[in-house]
């Protein structure tokens, strides 16, 4: 029995008198993919920024490798930032405007990995070769690049310190669809190649269903229901899940049962809810 | 966004080619003015303390002195031109000093956040509300006469300029995803500051530093119109045009004129060189976001 490489135990985190995440807990086997599913402020983006280190949780805990991640030193911020990178939902601004985008993924790469600058010119031309750009992309600037290829450099730019968890944050959800599946299908390569973990946050279904393997349905901060992703999809158990479901356009789409089904879920709505919330982020 | 790349290309190739010909002379001016001061002892005409009371108030024109005389028959010109290296190398060091006073602060205040920032604002608050010519005299009261204490006494007058810009743009810069990612990568709050933060910044510093050149100027030279800056016989524009009092008194205006212009043209053509850094410096921004 192999360890898990990722455990969340009774994690929460309160921004005020508000409870962004309730008492979620969740285990991540190497190599496998975990969904976190649940509509915009159900407390999932929360999680990955806390499991990032750019949240201190209120409390519980995060093990990373079989080790508590518990102080910020210099140290521990390093040591965290190999086992686990994420990516950030906006392609357009996870790079520095000024830098090529082979210097911006030279980096991460000088600060974890020194070594020769020949060594290190070598790697990054692997890395853009591995996510499927070329150099000439390398060489541009990010304003030049597009959306998707943008992605594609983020992800390098991840995978340069070979960390052992990556999160995804909303990764698709700014482009284009035929955009997103070449991005899904890489990151599905990615994972058979090196063995490395996804936590995959993400309000689409469709996208969730196409890489994950088991996932987490949240809402207001807690877990509503986890399990295989497949099974989730097929037969929900929560009401929840099946108006999210339910919410996603198709044929003989009833938009009076998701707002009944909503209200009778919900006798008070929280603020800014609406039936089509499930198709923003 | 909506721009591609080569509309982008070609906007900023035409901006390139249209530089407006305000900006070509005021560049041609300060190039002038930095040969002369760099090059004074071999083109002055004549040593700039030598008097000559036979020839004083000369007009200029006069053979041997195209630019004139002053009252003690020193020639104007080889006196501007040597007082050039003090005008412009004191407001210099003022502009260099509170850049880096600004930007330390700046950044501290920005990166800190919370009372630390409160305490640094409100302390470039209180410096920003104090003249701070009236702060170089006080520290020329102190000191006594000469240019060390008043560009010191300036270049913290000049800091909460800079401290402000500085902060405001590490403030919105900094909540720029990208901050999020290198720190995500375990970058420190610092090395992320220095590496991108401030290159980032460097156009719309260099931008106020022109601005705030052409300010340290005018109040080097209101100084040593007082008599609290340069001493005697050492030249610098605005001590020539205190000297020149009595000669305009007698209506003899242009030993006192003269050096009067250059400070106007100085300050003008630095002035039209920061605005047109400013300007590139928002375009491209507005350009590339």
């Amino acid at each position: 029995m192999t360890e898990p490489v990722l455990t969340v135990t009774s994690l929460v985190k309160r921004f005020g008198p508000v409870v962004a995440v309730d008492e979620v807990s969740f285990e991540l086997m190497p190599g496998a993919c975990l969904g976190i599913v649940g509509e915009s402020g159900s407390g999932k983006t929360t999680i990955a920024r806390v499991l990032a280190g750019l949240e201190r949780p209120t409390s519980g805990t995060v093990t990373l490798a079989g080790e508590v991640v518990r102080d910020h030193s210099r140290r521990a911020r390093r040591w965290r930032a190999r086992q686990l990178q994420m990516i950030f939902q906006d392609p357009y601004g996870s790079f520095d405007p000024r830098q090529s985008i082979a210097r911006s993924i030279a980096e991460p790469l000088r600060l974890h990995r020194p070594g020769a600058r020949e060594r290190h010119r070598a790697r990054v031309e692997e890395l853009l070769d591995q996510v499927g750009l070329d150099a000439r992309a390398g060489a541009a600037l990010p304003r030049e690049l597009s959306g998707g290829q943008r992605q594609r450099a983020a992800i390098a730019r991840a995978l340069a310190i070979e960390p052992r968890v990556l999160v995804l944050d909303e990764a698709v959800a700014a482009l284009d669809v035929s955009i997103q599946a070449q991005i899904l299908t890489l990151l599905d390569d990615l994972r058979r190649g090196t063995g490395i973990a996804y936590v995959f946050v993400s309000h689409d279904l469709a996208v969730v269903r196409h890489v994950t393997d088991t996932a987490i349905v949240m809402r207001h901060g807690r877990v509503v229901e986890r399990g295989e992703t497949g099974r989730i999809l097929r037969s929900p158990q929560h009401p929840y899940t099946r108006l999210l479901l339910d919410s996603i356009p198709a044929p003989g789409w009833d938009l009076d049962r998701v707002a009944r089904d909503r209200r009778a879920l919900d006798p008070h709505p929280a603020h800014g809810e609406s039936s089509c919330s499930t198709s923003t982020t | 966004m909506t721009l591609t790349i080569p509309a982008l290309r070609a906007a900023t190739a035409g901006r390139r080619r249209r530089r407006p010909l305000g900006v070509t002379l005021a560049v041609a001016f300060l190039a002038l003015a930095t040969v002369t001061a760099v090059l004074a002892p071999v083109l002055a005409p004549h040593p700039p303390d030598a008097t000559s009371l036979l020839n004083s108030l000369a007009p200029p024109g006069t053979e041997g002195h195209p630019l004139g005389t002053d009252s003690t028959g020193r020639d104007v010109l080889s006196r501007i031109m040597y007082g050039a290296r003090l005008s412009l190398l004191a407001p210099l060091g003022v502009v260099l000093l509170s850049g880096l006073l600004g930007t330390a602060v700046g950044l501290l205040a920005a990166r800190a956040g919370g009372w630390a920032d409160a305490v640094l604002s409100r302390g470039m608050d209180i410096v920003f509300a104090f003249p701070s010519l009236l702060l170089a005299m006080l520290v020329v009261a102190v000191f006594g006469p000469g240019l060390t204490a008043p560009i010191c006494a300036l270049a913290v007058g000049y800091t909460p300029f800079v401290g402000r810009v500085v902060r405001s743009m590490a403030i919105q810069e900094g909540a720029r995803p990208y901050m999020e990612c290198y720190r995500v990568m375990g970058f420190g709050e610092w090395s992320v500051a220095l590496r991108h933060l401030l290159p980032n910044m460097l156009p719309v510093l260099l931008a106020q530093s022109a601005l705030a050149f052409g300010y340290a100027l005018v109040d080097l030279a209101a100084l040593s119109y007082l008599g609290l800056g340069v001493r005697p016989p050492d030249a610098d524009w605005g001590s020539m045009i205190a000297e020149a009092r009595s000669a305009i008194l007698q209506g003899e205006p242009w030993s006192g004129l003269l050096p009067g212009l250059a400070v106007i043209l100085t300050v003008v053509s630095v002035n039209v060189l920061g605005e047109h850094l400013g300007g590139a410096v928002s375009g491209k921004q507005r350009a590339g976001t």
